[in-house]
């Protein structure tokens, strides 16, 4: 990465998935632990409970200026709605990252679908804690945040009683992303066609 | 935008770190009431003041906030309240209260999009002549624009040093985008932060003449109960502090509380220049939008255009020293604000040196990207 150089992340769902809490334990590790400049945002109105959902993390090895989301790297999107909503200005080489359960349109091939919600209903036990299995998978696939950093911000911000619960679901989304292959993925989230025109 | 390198960095929110910047600079009392997006500070407030001794009220609106924030500061207290565009429209009396009795207090207000109740959960920067002429009559005020998380710590401890040491209202405006951003800082240690406090007077309680000016225009204050007869009064006053009607005691009044903020021009009106040696077109901006025109700026050297960015912390008063140096310096200004134009018309009342000013007002609840003020910058 390039000092200037911004790799922007946004989580989309919606209200009561814990989408902001992923943003924030992310951009803890990465500026707390990591020690690299990084600024988290959120959308924040009427859509708190149900609804959309967003919020956003710029990662930057130098200060950042303008602290929102320019051209996304990584899209999580926790919802259909939230997919179709915010996939919008994702970069040509950005990475779209859905629920499986619960993104069934995928607005482009170059995407990473894995079963948060199922995963921490069924292993962990909490459905709850699908936030946290989607937060492992993203800090794994988008290579800006080590991973012991991760959990060591996750366990400065989760209510005490529920540290074991959410590191297994961090965790359990790592392992998922681990199985993903993304060499075998589409370069682009342009359909091919698209060059064709 | 600075953030120290090598120290422990913590992630903290806007609201928050003005929170931190209130507790090093000495706040010890709050009053206020519940609004969005300023209720991180009241909550973390609420909090932090007991545990370190202090005082948290949560008033029954926002007239009594004021109040009870001029009343703890009168018995020496350091004090603060925070509240957004319609909670602020209530304070507005109280906040002249305090010009006229000399109270140094810090208000702080997140705006959002007005008028009215207007946008809760949007930024907005609608309040920015409300902030210089919200109260009435010809009142002097300082008000400081924070645009970082690391600003909301450092320009919160400035404005509780200059409330105290120029005995006045000190406001603080800030706006959801800054409110709610989260970045990691490292807060200085409290040894480096240089903090002034009021100035109590140094001769018995029997010779004390409340008012009595000084050559600094700013009077010895004492504390409320420490056995200095004090008279307080909203009233233009002489110098024991009773009601005059006296011409000369009047002009007099009105002379020395606007003559001790001339005096401190040097150290009240702090500006930040970025890129503006060799700039020949430039933006002014504050606040979140001071941001988006940083970036902007930055786009625009490396597509070759000589952009500088003259971001203001101070918006009253009006820093007209810098912003006048550079209207004279460049060929044309960019004020992109999220409101109808209100820092642009006090850019216009100084531009003597014809430098051609370009508006650029957002007031749909967004924030003003980067894109935006490139455009004007790459085609003027």
């Amino acid at each position: 990465m390039k000092s200037d150089e911004r790799y922007e992340i946004r989580f989309s769902g919606s209200g009561g998935q814990g989408i902001i809490t992923a943003a924030v334990v992310i951009a803890d590790a990465v500026g707390s632990f990591d020690n690299r400049y990084v600024c988290q945002t959120q959308s924040y109105g009427p859509e708190a409970r149900g609804g959309k959902s967003k919020a956003e993390v710029v990662i930057s090895n130098s200060p950042i200026d303008y602290p929102k989301a320019l051209g996304v790297d990584l899209l999580l999107a926790m919802t259909q709605t939230a997919c179709d909503a915010y996939f919008f200005d994702i970069k040509p080489e950005g990475l779209l990252v859905v629920d499986s359960g619960l993104v069934p349109q995928l607005p482009t091939s170059r995407a990473v679908s894995i079963p948060f919600t199922r995963i921490a209903r069924e292993d962990i036990g909490r459905e709850l804690v699908a936030n946290m299995v989607a937060l492992g998978a993203v800090g794994y696939l988008c290579r800006q945040v080590s991973l012991e950093s991760l959990k060591q911000a996750l366990l400065s911000r989760v209510p005490k009683g529920t540290e074991q619960m959410n590191s297994e679901a961090l965790q359990a989304g790592i392992e998922e992303a681990k199985k993903i292959d993304l060499d075998s993925l589409p370069r682009s989230v342009l359909s091919d066609w698209d060059d064709e025109l | 935008m600075v953030i120290v390198e090598q120290q422990k960095r913590v992630l903290l929110q806007g609201n928050e770190a003005i929170v931190a910047g209130a507790l090093a600079a000495g706040c010890r009392f709050f009053a206020g009431y519940p609004i969005t997006p300023a209720s991180e500070i009241s909550e973390l407030l609420s909090v932090k003041l007991p545990e370190l001794g202090g005082t948290f009220i949560q008033m029954e609106d926002e007239i009594a906030s004021m109040g009870a924030v001029i009343g703890a500061s009168l018995a020496g207290t350091k004090s603060m309240t925070a509240t957004s565009g319609p909670g602020f429209s209530l304070m507005q009396e109280n906040i002249g209260y305090a010009c006229v009795a000399e109270v140094p207090c810090v208000i702080v207000n997140v705006m959002r999009g007005g008028p009215s109740t207007g946008l809760p959960t949007s930024p907005s920067q609608g309040d920015v002549q409300m902030a210089r002429w919200g109260t009435h009559g010809d009142h002097p005020i300082i008000v400081l624009a924070v645009s970082s998380v690391s600003d909301c710590f450092s320009v919160t401890i400035k404005a509780f040093n200059l409330s105290e040491k120029y005995r006045t209202p000190v406001i603080i405006l800030s706006d959801e985008v800054v409110a709610h951003t989260r970045e990691a800082v490292a807060l200085p240690d409290a040894e480096q932060i240089r903090l002034i406090d009021r100035i109590k007077p140094d001769v018995p309680p029997e010779w004390y003449t409340p008012y009595a000016d000084n050559n600094r225009g700013v009077p010895d204050m004492a504390a409320l109960g420490d056995g200095y007869r004090h008279h307080i009064t909203g009233l233009i006053h002489d110098d024991r502090g009773y009601p005059t009607q006296n011409s000369q005691e009047v002009e007099k009044f009105h002379k020395r509380i606007h003559g001790k903020i001339s005096k401190g021009f040097q150290e009240i009106m702090v500006t930040k220049a970025h890129l503006m040696e060799d700039a020949e077109i430039f933006v002014i901006a504050y606040g979140s939008v001071a941001r988006s025109a940083l970036k902007a700026v930055r786009d625009a050297r490396a597509e070759g255009i000589k952009a500088g960015l003259l971001q203001l912390i101070t918006l009253f008063p009006f820093p007209r020293k810098s912003v006048d140096t550079y209207l004279r310096q460049c060929r044309v200004v960019i004020v992109p604000e999220m409101n109808m134009g209100q820092m642009s018309r006090e850019i216009s009342r100084i531009n003597q040196a014809n430098c051609r000013i370009v508006k650029h007002n957002r007031i749909d609840g967004h924030l003003i990207n980067p894109e935006e003020i490139l455009r004007h910058l790459t085609t003027v």
